[in-house]
């Protein structure tokens, strides 16, 4: 039996997260984001230390996309839609 | 235009030249125009085609409105489309928010400049919302200046590239000096 990919209809799969399987937030590497700014959002939204947040960038940068936090689905959705508002590509995903 | 700096007991300032902040606001402008929900521009619409206008739940087609209000998941529309149904429309309203914030401290003339902390985010938003408007249009890589180098002096496009990096260097400053 394998595991189905997120596709549950939302309401039946907030109250029932899978256990052992932690939803991220993921942000992805795009030509425009400048780094610097990168590392002012991840800083000013999660409030990392600058060197928490610079390594997450350079991770961003150099592997394509980095998981920059991790819990509950709705939280990981709230911190998508406040870094889409920093025009960041972030996405939610389930480990 | 002089770069931004941190002023001692909270904010940014600068100094943007005349014509400077005429291409910010137009640029911005622009990006209004764009992002504005649609329920916004036709007030003659009934209830029901506001609800349904509501609840888009597709990527824009448009690769610059897909890049400033992206997926909230990759290879699962169906959460996708139920992320965006509950938070497009809010999205929008924010960047419209940050932009209309932007052009109101934006002197009309030019000259200086001085932003408080709540203008500097949403000049960092909105400026960086300009830049990947501008940029995805522009189909910009890492190397834009590679790019822009090889453009033909008489390539319409050298200006575009131009105000391209110009905004970068805005921004970057902006950052600096929120630091």
């Amino acid at each position: 039996m394998s595991v189905a990919p997120a596709e549950v209809e939302r309401p039946v799969d907030q109250d029932k997260p899978t256990p052992g399987k932690p939803w991220v937030t993921i942000v992805w590497n795009d030509p425009i984001n400048l780094m610097s700014y990168v590392t002012y959002v991840f800083q000013h939204v999660f409030g990392y230390p600058k060197k928490k947040a610079e390594k997450l960038m350079l991770d961003v940068h150099h592997k394509g996309k980095a998981v920059v936090a991790s819990g509950a689905r709705e939280a990981m959705e709230h911190n998508v839609e406040v870094l889409h508002g920093y025009g960041l590509w972030a996405t939610v995903h389930q480990d | 235009m002089e770069p931004f700096r941190s002023v001692r007991g909270g904010g940014v300032k600068a100094v943007l030249a005349a014509s400077e902040a005429e291409l910010l606001r137009n640029l911005v402008a622009q990006l209004m125009d764009l992002i504005e929900p649609e329920s916004a521009r036709a007030a003659d619409l009934d209830e029901l085609e506001m609800l349904l206008q509501a609840e888009a739940t597709s990527t824009p087609t448009d690769p610059v409105l897909a890049r400033l209000l992206p997926d909230g998941y990759r290879d699962d529309p169906d959460s996708a489309g139920e992320f965006r149904k509950y938070t497009e429309l809010s999205l929008r309203a924010a960047k419209h928010e940050s932009a209309q914030a932007m052009l109101g401290s934006l002197p009309e003339q030019g000259g200086k400049l001085h932003l408080n902390a709540d203008q500097a985010q949403a000049w960092l938003k909105s400026l960086n919302d300009v830049r990947l408007a501008l940029g995805t249009k522009l189909g910009v890589t890492e190397d834009f200046e590679d790019q822009w180098d090889k453009l033909g002096q008489d390539d319409p496009r050298r200006t575009a590239f131009e105000v391209y990096a110009w905004l970068g260097a805005v921004q970057e400053s902006l950052v600096r000096a929120l630091w």
